[in-house]
């Protein structure tokens, strides 16, 4: 049941950064395009154990950080969603999270998982990084991020909730 | 009172969480300093870095599904434009007619720009002498603002002929620079990247200088000119091109963008100038990657004087 686990999800974190980095720059705001790694560890830090969305944060943010069009300093978004999922984890309730919740716990994410790869940036030196610039990227990434959820998360959530029937919460 | 209760209830619930769903705080700390590290990894290695090799394999992995996807979009993203109506299509008359006109006026002074010319004609001759050929290939995959590098991977790789730091047009200029290749893929820098730095000349006074990408797709936005020489004032409107030699990352004499604004800056004591480039970066799709010419290919190679083989 674990292997399957783990499969499904990398899975899905393979098909979320392909359809973010080659279909949704048809549909980027300024270059800006949905996370969609980020919604699938927030979808699994929602519904599984905490261990287990945090290594797929980690997973999920290194492969970010490898994958073709990717040309910053690896490690930055494995860093980023780890802590997103980490936070995400903490927000996670006994009984069923409510639509509202799933909501504010995914605009949270992905407005620290930005910001923290923004402020690596600016730790590491990266040049071109003005603060209004940055805000915007926040801003917009989070509208995304927001609008998104009800299309990805719910299929997700269920997913993981079946395959890991001993942590579900229905 | 009430709400005590209620906060009490959360707080018990919160314990029942607690005790089934640790914190795994130790494995936080295990997975951010295996961030930090890599970090530190990538960032000590430079252009060696340990993490070259994990770049290269995740990149053969996810070459063929980004193509594959891309290619499946590509019918899709084409269905805006069928749904143009009888306005757009005025406005874009009325655009061609006016750079029609513009293109008179040039051609009149074709006389005055005679000069300029012959340094043109210069400049391609020292193209197809260097006698480089074009591999073509499409965008297929766009880096994310979030990740603050402008960078995109096009579908030709090692098996195409394509290596680090070659030069990478389209039909309008300079697009970019070749980082690094799998065998199906290659990742461009993008001349708006703000690391990324192309030796530029102005066309009228052949000087040279340096193009500093702004880190903005907006094509007003523009690049930035710094001329070597700071006595020297770049006109507007005149035309950048790229210097260089066959070894570096950018051939020579490949358009780069036009003059809009000029900037002295007296604190500098240099001259600033910004240069609109050519290509529209937010709409990038067929590009040519310039390969010595005669290099063995998967597919057919555009030679300087227009074959293709």
């Amino acid at each position: 049941m674990k292997g399957l686990r783990w499969a499904v999800a990398v899975a899905a974190v393979v098909v979320a950064l392909v359809v973010q980095v080659s279909l949704f720059p048809h549909l980027a705001w300024h270059g800006i395009v949905p996370n969609l790694c980020l919604l699938v560890v927030v979808a699994a830090a929602l519904t599984v154990e905490a261990p287990f969305a945090l290594v797929l944060g980690f997973v999920a943010g290194l492969t970010l950080d490898l994958a073709p069009p990717a040309d910053h300093v690896a490690g930055r978004w494995a860093l980023a969603l780890t802590i997103a999922a980490f936070l995400a984890a903490r927000v996670r309730q006994d009984q069923k999270p409510s639509a509202m919740a799933v909501v504010g716990t995914v605009a949270a994410a992905s407005f620290v998982a930005t910001s923290l790869f923004a402020l690596s940036g600016i730790v590491l030196d990266d040049p071109g990084t003005s603060v209004v610039g940055l805000l915007e990227v926040v801003l917009v990434a989070v509208v995304w991020d927001v609008l998104l959820t009800p299309f990805v998360l719910p299929p997700l959530m269920r997913l993981f909730a079946r395959l890991s029937p001993q942590w579900a919460t229905t | 009172m009430a709400s005590l209760g209620g906060r009490e209830r959360r707080w018990t619930g919160l314990d029942r969480l607690e005790s089934r769903n640790r914190p795994p705080r130790s494995l936080l700390v295990a997975l951010v300093l295996a961030s930090i590290t890599l970090v530190t990894l990538d960032v000590s290695g430079g252009a060696s870095s340990p993490l070259e090799p994990a770049r290269r394999a995740v990149g053969e992995a996810f070459g063929p599904a980004e193509s594959a996807v891309a290619t499946a979009v590509r019918p899709f993203t084409s269905v805006p434009a069928w749904f143009r109506s009888k306005g757009d299509l005025a406005d874009e008359v009325r655009d061609l007619e006016a750079s029609n006109a513009d293109l008179k006026s040039q051609v009149e002074l074709a006389g005055f720009e005679r000069n300029r010319l012959e340094q043109y004609d210069g400049l391609t001759a020292a193209a197809t002498d260097l006698g480089s050929a074009l591999v073509p290939a499409r965008v297929v995959a766009v880096g994310s603002r979030q990740s603050q590098s402008f960078t995109v991977t096009i579908d030709a790789g090692s098996a195409a002929g394509v290596g680090p730091d070659m030069t990478v047009v389209n039909n309008d200029g300079l697009v970019g620079r070749v980082l690094r290749v799998s065998r199906s893929t290659a990742t461009v820098l993008l001349i708006v990247d703000p690391d990324s730095t192309v030796g530029g000349r102005v066309g009228s006074s052949m000087e040279i200088g340096f193009v500093n990408g702004s880190g903005s797709l907006d094509q007003a936005a523009g690049l930035d000119l710094r001329l070597v020489d700071d006595a020297s004032v770049p006109a507007r409107d005149d035309t950048v091109v790229t210097w260089g030699s066959a070894s570096g990352p950018y051939e020579p004499g490949v358009p780069i963008g036009r003059i809009t604004e000029v900037y002295s800056s007296l604190r500098e004591a240099s001259q600033r100038a910004v240069v609109e480039p050519f290509v529209d970066f937010s709409s990038l799709d067929v590009v040519g990657v310039m390969v010595p010419s005669g290099s063995q290919s998967d597919r057919a190679l555009v030679e300087a004087d227009g074959t293709l083989r």
